[in-house]
């Protein structure tokens, strides 16, 4: 298995061995490596490869699925420009 | 600030019982979706759904949409918003709302989550190679844009969305050269099983994908067997001549709105992940804010529909409205709930139900 051909975030293009070096160096938690790698952080945010992140820490570390921590999630679901919010802002006041 | 009464986030079968409950006692209604059609899932489902007869059964998903939409449609209370995104929800029940490039806000006084679901991926080398597809995808493509994904496809994973969604992309002339299985059992119902190897699709279980094959699109992929810990066993490599790859490998909840205001979630594997804490009301952990539907465990359409309207109802009847014999229609229709549930398939959805517990 080349782990390096294995997409885990599409969004940022983190890879299943990007996870593994990680791991190695010790970010063991989803908000850890959402913070040093954007995983989770683009436009699906965390839709499609939150389960897979999930998973894998699972897997690496031997925990219950249940017990690996899922990250946080704020606003905004999506990305929004700046001008939008601006804009609304205006027409607000 | 724009203002609503009830506002429904996700116009699926969920979300559109909600609403039409809400409207039969003279609520005021506002529906939002980020599709520019309404009806989620059920837009693109060409097959006859099972069930009883109140929620449809022996009818088209389709079919039913369209009773569902003209059970509302035109009605003075309410207001629908399409192709607009909530993309944050807020604790002050303010949702934040983008539509093309408008982005504005609503100040809401009860919300009700029917946002349903997403799809799950897997990791497998070159995933990332066009014609790596998840089979919701396909089918919106085949059945809502008429698109033809491919010529010859893996499916991956037999519960009944592979199963229906292997039946119909050789009703659209695809060539179905395989459904694999990584667990041991049909994960769907055996009637739809049966009928795609009626027509020759080969099944084979403890089986998954190692890898895609192929320069800029999937040109072929190489499957192998499974052991009982769900690890491919080497020396059982098979590489099978495809262009499409179809991953039905199951739901996730799309709680993120919830998770955002800080409503209590919890892990339930049963149910497809991170699903909401509701009270038998269906009310979440935040006041006024309900959830239903795919959104609140992995289920089927039959099961949103009743648990929509619950929701519409229970949310109504706390605002002050109030339903001719509203307690025996409620207790109807938590009943047929649960007799939905029933039987081998249902185990799973009654195991995770019993993990999440009802708080009050």
């Amino acid at each position: 298995m080349d782990a390096k051909q294995i997409i885990i975030c599409r969004c940022s293009d983190v890879t299943l061995q990007d996870l593994y070096d990680l791991f190695e160096e010790g970010y063991t938690t989803f908000e850890e490596l959402k913070r040093i790698k954007r995983v989770g952080m683009g436009p699906c945010q965390a839709n499609t490869c939150g389960k897979m992140v999930q998973w894998e820490i699972a897997k690496y570390f031997n925990q219950p699925l249940e017990d690996v921590e899922f990250h946080n999630m704020r606003p905004f679901t999506m990305g929004v420009k700046l001008k939008s919010i601006k804009e609304s802002a205006e027409d607000e006041e | 600030m724009r203002q609503a009464e009830f506002v429904i986030v996700g116009a699926g079968p969920a979300g559109l019982r909600a609403a039409k409950a809400l409207l039969e006692v003279g609520a005021k209604v506002l529906i939002i979706d980020r599709s520019d059609l309404l009806g989620g899932q059920l837009t693109k489902q060409t097959h006859m759904f099972f069930g009883s007869e109140k929620q449809h059964a022996s009818k088209r998903g389709i079919d039913i949409l369209g009773l569902m939409i003209d059970a509302i449609k035109g009605h003075e209370n309410l207001e629908v918003l399409t192709n607009t995104t909530v993309v944050g929800l807020y604790k002050d029940l303010v949702l934040s709302c983008v539509e093309q490039d408008h982005y504005f806000k609503i100040q809401a006084q009860t919300i009700i989550i029917a946002a349903g679901a997403s799809e799950k991926a897997l990791p497998f080398e070159n995933n990332d190679l066009p014609g790596v597809y998840a089979a919701g995808a396909v089918q919106t493509l085949m059945n809502v844009y008429g698109v033809k994904p491919g010529d010859k496809v893996l499916m991956v994973g037999s519960g009944n969305i592979g199963l229906i969604v292997s039946y119909q992309l050789m009703q659209a002339g695809v060539q179905v050269v395989k459904l694999v299985e990584a667990s041991s059992q049909i994960g769907g119902y055996l009637v739809h099983a049966s009928k795609i190897k009626r027509l020759g699709v080969d099944i084979t279980m403890n089986t998954s994908v190692k890898r895609a094959i192929g320069n800029d699109h999937v040109e072929a992929v190489e499957i192998w067997q499974l052991d009982e810990a769900w690890q491919g066993i080497p020396g059982t490599e098979e590489v099978l001549e495809v262009d499409t790859i179809c991953m039905a490998v199951g739901l996730a909840p799309l709680t993120e709105l919830l998770q955002q205001i800080g409503a209590k979630v919890k892990y339930i594997r049963e149910l497809g992940g991170n699903v909401a804490k509701l009270n038998e009301r269906y009310e979440t952990t935040v006041p006024n804010v309900y959830a239903c539907g795919d959104v609140a465990g992995i289920e089927e359409a039959s099961s949103a529909m009743m648990a929509g309207e619950i929701a519409g109802m229970e949310a109504a009847i706390k605002s002050g409205y109030r339903y001719d014999n509203q307690e025996a229609r409620l207790k109807t229709l938590r009943e047929d709930l649960v007799n939905l549930r029933k039987g081998p398939h249902g185990a799973k959805v009654r195991a995770g139900l019993d993990k999440l517990g009802v708080e009050v």
